[in-house]
């Protein structure tokens, strides 16, 4: 692999970086404080194809590898948590269409995907299937050339404000199927009879960005919206989740920057017993292992997209270890940055207390820590 | 309509680094980043607008050390649809007399409706380039325009130039060169189709040989010292709400007299 940055990706970062820091970071606190999802920022997304990012450019795209798209998602979070998020769910929510979907279903829906004029959820956990997705209840039942979906699905990021969502439910119950052979993946519009959001949740960080309850009540969806082969669901849930959970350390790697940087930037600003706190060796430490750890989970999850891009075997390894780290580290180097501010870092007036917010859910979502080290572990106990 | 552009990379101020070099006060553009000047990019998206509206391309020229294509790249991906950078070793140096000739003779081999610059250079700050390339091509003059308006019954253009008092409507042929102002509106962020885009779009490279009339000349004017500006003295931030913020500058001013 190459250790550096190709010409168009560094370009492509630091235009995302320009626009992070002048158009997003301003709205950051309110977006937070509102806890409202911020149109405007997908609309700036969108109108500078940032959100083509994901899409072959045969679909209007911009054909983006993954090493980009994270290097996009990165430097959005930097400044804001949620806004990143949009491009991370937007990419989450079309994999299962990038895997398993048809060029038909593709020509479909990704120029209006990649324009940022649709916007997709991803909708797997429910309340009772949450670390144990085969155990998922929605049910999907054939009804002529149509399905009929019934059941509900929880913790949906940006689940209210999509236009359509990848759904999975439960196809096959037989007896003797296998767990991992129950599961079908649906394309649900949002328009669609019987589907409803039933409530939006109140969060602790990336307040900006909807957490839904979706109820599938009857809905009626056509087989030409299902996503894959009957029974394929669970792997192609796992496959998104392969290539997904970059997107995530990418988040988190980005949040634990900005407050990396506004730590820094207060260090040396701050002036305690007549010189600033970075001059004392136990505040500079602190910067040095907040800035080394940073580094180091942005290197794993860089090499991790990398990785997975050129398809390696133990996509599943990579894909966990740098959620892992990266997850990790934001929660670390963020709640260090409250520290570094002490009084002035637990109040509004300074971005770091909402940084270590949405850290947590870092940690939390596309598989808790817990399930990548479960990940992690299988892949290297299988090998020979 | 064809619309050029003249674009200078300048050392990007929001970086830090030493700028100046101890023994010649000559900018040290290897240390610093170089970003497209500031009011260049208001030029542009100036020159964007107007091919928006009336068709046409936009070129940019520009006459700077070897390193810029980098910085003209961003100036593409912007919208620009070509870029000439004259550069040659003989030209390291070379005071405003010489960039308006180089500049002026480059422009005499390209065609062109209109010829757009910034006011300034935020390095050398002199801006009197623009002027002198309009003087040496015997082209119209308008200068700090808040409004271009291109008169294709007439192949005029129209310009509304700032003044102490509002402004003046000025009217000249075509082509002309006219000097823009921040009025004209902000610069647009590139796409990141844009950036793509622009790696592929053609960028030249002239070296003072290839440009007809074009020389290098001593430079008329020497740099004889330079000094950092003195440090800011200490700074009261006042962090109260509005009226009791105001109360407490008002009380600081009336206490140094100055009002």
């Amino acid at each position: 692999m190459t250790y550096r940055l190709t010409e168009d990706q560094a370009a492509l970062r630091d235009a995302v970086r320009v626009l992070a820091d002048e158009r997003i970071a301003p709205r950051a606190a309110e977006i937070d404080r509102t806890a409202e999802f911020p149109w405007d920022i997908k609309e700036l997304l969108a109108s500078h194809d940032i959100l083509g990012l994901p899409y072959a450019e045969a679909y209007g795209g911009l054909g983006g590898d993954l090493l980009t798209v994270c290097l996009a998602i990165e430097q959005i979070s930097r400044a804001c948590a949620t806004s990143g998020l949009i491009l991370a769910v937007q990419e989450l929510g079309s994999l299962p269409l990038i895997l398993a979907g048809t060029d038909e279903q593709k020509q479909r829906w990704f120029p209006d995907l990649a324009a940022g004029k649709l916007l997709i959820a991803f909708a797997l956990t429910e309340a009772e299937a949450g670390s144990d997705v085969a155990a998922a209840r929605t049910r999907a039942r054939r009804d002529g050339d149509d399905w009929i979906l019934d059941g509900s699905k929880r913790f949906i990021s940006q689940g209210s404000v999509a236009d359509l969502i990848a759904v999975f439910a439960v196809t096959d119950d037989g007896e003797g199927t296998p767990r991992h052979k129950r599961l079908s993946c649906f394309i649900v519009e949002k328009d669609m009879a019987g589907f409803a959001v039933e409530r939006i949740e109140h969060k602790m960080g990336i307040r900006g960005s909807p957490t839904a309850e979706l109820s599938f009540r009857g809905v009626r969806v056509p087989d030409a919206n299902r996503v894959g082969g009957e029974g394929e669901g669970f792997p192609i849930a796992m496959r998104t989740l392969d290539r997904s959970r970059p997107g995530i350390a990418a988040q988190a790697v980005g949040i634990a920057q900005g407050a990396l940087e506004v730590a820094t930037a207060y260090a040396r600003e701050r002036k305690q017993f007549g010189r600033p706190i970075s001059d004392f060796q136990m505040i500079a430490g602190m910067l040095a292992d907040m800035d080394s750890q940073t580094e180091a989970a942005r290197q794993l999850l860089y090499k991790a997209c990398v990785e997975i891009d050129a398809g390696a075997r133990d996509a599943g390894r990579w894909s966990a270890m740098c959620k892992l780290v990266a997850g990790d580290t934001a929660m670390r180097v963020t709640t260090d940055a409250v520290q570094v501010l002490g009084g002035y870092g637990y109040i509004d007036e300074f971005p770091v207390e909402r940084m270590m917010r949405d850290a947590k859910i870092t940690q939390l979502y596309e598989g808790t820590q817990q399930i990548q080290r479960l990940v992690i572990a299988r892949a290297l106990t299988a090998r020979p | 309509m064809r619309i050029v552009v003249l674009v200078k990379p300048v050392p990007d101020t929001a970086s830090s680094g030493e700028r100046l070099r101890p023994d010649d006060w000559r900018l040290d553009r290897a240390a610093v980043p170089a970003v497209v000047n500031a009011n260049d990019e208001y030029a542009l998206e100036a020159a964007l607008k107007l091919t928006t509206a009336h068709g046409g391309d936009v070129v940019l020229l520009s006459m700077a050390p070897p390193a810029a294509p980098e910085t003209m790249r961003k100036a593409l991906a912007m919208g620009a649809a070509s870029g000439t950078l004259v550069t040659d070793p003989a030209l390291a140096g070379s005071d405003t007399v010489t960039t308006t000739r180089v500049l002026a003779a480059a422009l005499r081999g390209m065609e062109y409706d209109l010829v757009l610059a910034g006011a300034d250079t935020s390095d050398g700050g002199a801006g009197v380039v623009p002027a002198g390339v309009a003087a040496l091509l015997r082209l119209p003059y308008l200068s700090y325009a808040a409004k271009i308006e291109p008169l294709k019954e007439t192949e005029t253009v129209r310009v509304h130039r700032i003044s102490p008092t509002g402004y003046d409507v000025l009217e000249a042929p075509m082509p002309a060169l006219v000097v823009c102002t921040q009025a004209l509106g902000e610069p647009r962020y590139p796409s990141l189709k844009g950036i793509m885009a622009a790696r592929s779009k053609e960028l030249t490279t002239s070296a003072l040989a290839d440009i007809e009339g074009a020389e290098a000349a001593e430079p008329t004017t020497a740099v004889l010292g330079a000094e950092a500006p003195p440090p800011r003295a200490a700074t009261r931030v006042v962090r109260e709400p509005a009226e009791e913020a105001a109360k407490q500058v008002v009380a600081f001013l009336v206490e140094r007299r100055i009002v």
